[in-house]
């Protein structure tokens, strides 16, 4: 890429064509036209996704799975063709193995639960690492309280990576599963989880991978990355809220404990006794979130339109103009890898001395919405040595030029807080 | 003025560049910590109370510039201050941040600056964390009056 102007390197994607995909890209803040880089938080939605969930509440409103009625079979078809959507969209074979969650977390627990407490035992070992989100490792503390498991974690290094070295002093025979997300939502680093998985299966262990922030964004194909589990969420991926995934092979699922009991996950029923539904069905008890799954069907379509390799060059592209740009700026500090491959379209930072709500505040007040806190990862908040971090994150509408805003939103946080301001520190 | 200019009004800068009653009594009559844990602000207020009076008032801690500032003034504006005084006090910058009464200058005196804040819902609770944590202190002593 030297020597070649980055505004005008290549993109993968039509941005500016499909921005017009997305209603709130209009909308202003401030007087300002809204620049949104949070994205890993929660993504924007395209007019089809929008759309879907209108028709479905104006043309074919019915409970699923019940019923004779015409409304009732359309729905259940198009709740089912998502199941078929979402098993091609991570490459795994068999659509039976998506269970439809109420989101990333909930799909963490349910395997935290529904198998956990059946194969986890006193004096088992769960690993994770130290770059976790919350939500996949408060899961296994309480797994681990319970049945007086222990909790072990892959430390991270100075550059934002595992340390893969102690991976294998770390497993051990007690190991019954590694718990490890695949692209960090603060450090943006790509985690080697095909290699893990290849290490947890050598000791005969399982794995769940965190896919929150790598199915929104990269190619993932299941059956490569050889996991047992995988989690994401539909409204990081431009699906609505309400909805998540949970993919485990059919035969997996069948050994797992049932999760809630209620409607649809029963065979028979009678008053003291009951058997159960199928896989997947019997992890979705209760009416589920209809609307949202059918409509994140419409969010793997329009993924699917774009192509996920186009999507993830245009964020290495975007990551690799910001982490330029950013990097340039003496008073930013960078967190995670240098290498834009090695890393997904996040980038955590702190400026100088000013405490990143400060940053956010200036930011917002520019039009431009980033995340400022902890993110959900303590543990690493620590291991970073930083309270918090600012954190800009990218997806298929963001442009050079709203880096470029970012970067000039910066120069007037230090206008206001100057350089150099003594760290708040006793 | 700007919502933002109104937020980061010179003086909030100064207090939250030069902090005043920075710090930890050596001896205090008490002490408390307090935390916003969405944002990670921490904060602990020591106070040397003397015959009802506040002799001595310092905090410590991290956090963003409203919560440091808002620490540093209101170390300022209790110092001095009979309990009671500075319950008033507490209740009118409550009353301020909630947008209950308009604030009232002759109490508030400079805390009034701070009055920016409430255009910003979120940050509320950063400028309120020292008075919160201040009003905890007064009322664990009032529990257990022969610290005083």
């Amino acid at each position: 890429m030297h020597g070649v102007d980055a505004t005008v390197a290549r993109d993968a994607l039509d941005v500016r064509a499909l921005r017009e995909d997305f209603p709130i890209l209009r909308r202003v803040v401030d007087g300002k036209p809204l620049i949104y880089l949070d994205n890993a938080a929660t993504s924007q939605k395209p007019r089809a996704v929008i759309d879907a969930l209108v028709r479905y509440y104006e043309e074919y409103n019915a409970n699923i799975h019940r019923g004779v009625h015409t409304l009732g079979q359309q729905a259940t078809d198009a709740y089912e063709q998502v199941r078929e959507k979402v098993a091609r969209f991570i490459h795994a074979p068999d659509p039976a193995g998506v269970v439809f969650t109420r989101n990333t977390t909930e799909a963490i627990n349910i395997v935290a639960s529904a198998w956990g407490r059946r194969y986890i035992r006193e004096g088992d070992e769960i690993l994770v690492s130290e770059m976790e989100h919350h939500s996949n490792l408060v899961p296994w503390q309480l797994l681990a309280r319970d049945v007086g498991a222990r909790i072990r974690a892959i430390p991270v290094t100075a550059e934002g990576t595992l340390d893969l070295s102690s991976v294998e002093t770390l497993l051990s025979p007690r190991t019954r599963l590694v718990a490890v997300v695949h692209v960090s939502n603060v450090l943006g680093t790509i985690n080697p989880v095909r290699r893990l998985a290849d290490l947890a299966h050598r000791q005969g262990a399982l794995i769940l991978v965190d896919g929150a922030q790598s199915v929104p964004h990269l190619p993932v194909d299941v059956q490569e990355v050889g996991c047992d589990f995988i989690a994401f969420s539909s409204h990081k991926m431009l699906g609505p809220t309400g909805v998540g995934v949970l993919y485990a092979s059919p035969s997996l699922l069948e050994q797992m404990d049932v999760y809630q009991g209620g409607g649809s996950m029963i065979r028979q029923v009678t008053l003291d006794h009951s058997t159960w539904a199928p896989v997947p069905t019997r992890f979705e008890a209760g009416t589920p979130s209809i609307a949202d799954a059918i409509a994140l069907g419409a969010a793997i379509d329009y993924l699917g339109g774009l192509g996920m390799a186009n999507v993830r060059a245009h964020e290495i592209d975007l990551t690799r103009y910001a982490l330029g740009a950013l990097g340039s700026i003496p008073e930013v500090r960078l967190y995670g890898p240098a290498d834009p491959l090695a890393r997904g379209g996040v980038i955590s930072f702190n400026f100088a001395d000013v405490h990143p709500h400060d940053v956010g505040t200036v930011l917002d007040s520019e039009g431009i919405a980033i995340r400022a806190g902890h993110h959900c990862c303590q543990p690493l908040m620590r291991r970073l040595g930083a309270a918090a971090t600012v954190r800009a994150s990218f997806y298929v509408y963001n442009t050079h030029k709203e880096v470029d805003a970012l970067v000039r939103a910066l120069a007037r946080v230090k206008e206001l807080f100057g350089v150099g301001v003594r760290c708040a520190l006793p | 003025m700007s919502a933002l200019d109104a937020l980061y009004r010179e003086i909030i800068l100064d207090h939250y560049k030069s902090p005043r009653n920075r710090g930890r009594i050596d001896d205090p009559t008490i002490a408390t910590q307090g935390n916003n844990p969405l944002c990670g602000d921490e904060i602990e207020v020591s106070l040397l109370i003397d015959q009802g009076r506040v002799a001595d008032v310092r905090f410590q801690g991290v956090g963003c510039s409203i919560s440091q500032a808002s620490a540093s003034m209101m170390t300022d504006s209790v110092k001095g201050k009979s309990i009671a005084e500075v319950l008033g006090l507490i209740q009118a910058f409550k009353d301020m941040m909630s947008a209950a009464a308009e604030p009232d200058p002759d109490t508030l005196g400079e805390l009034e600056a701070l009055a920016g804040v409430r255009q910003y819902p979120v940050r509320v609770k950063c400028a309120s964390l020292a008075w919160t944590t201040l009003l905890e202190a007064l009322d664990l002593l009032a529990r257990a009056p022969s610290n005083a």
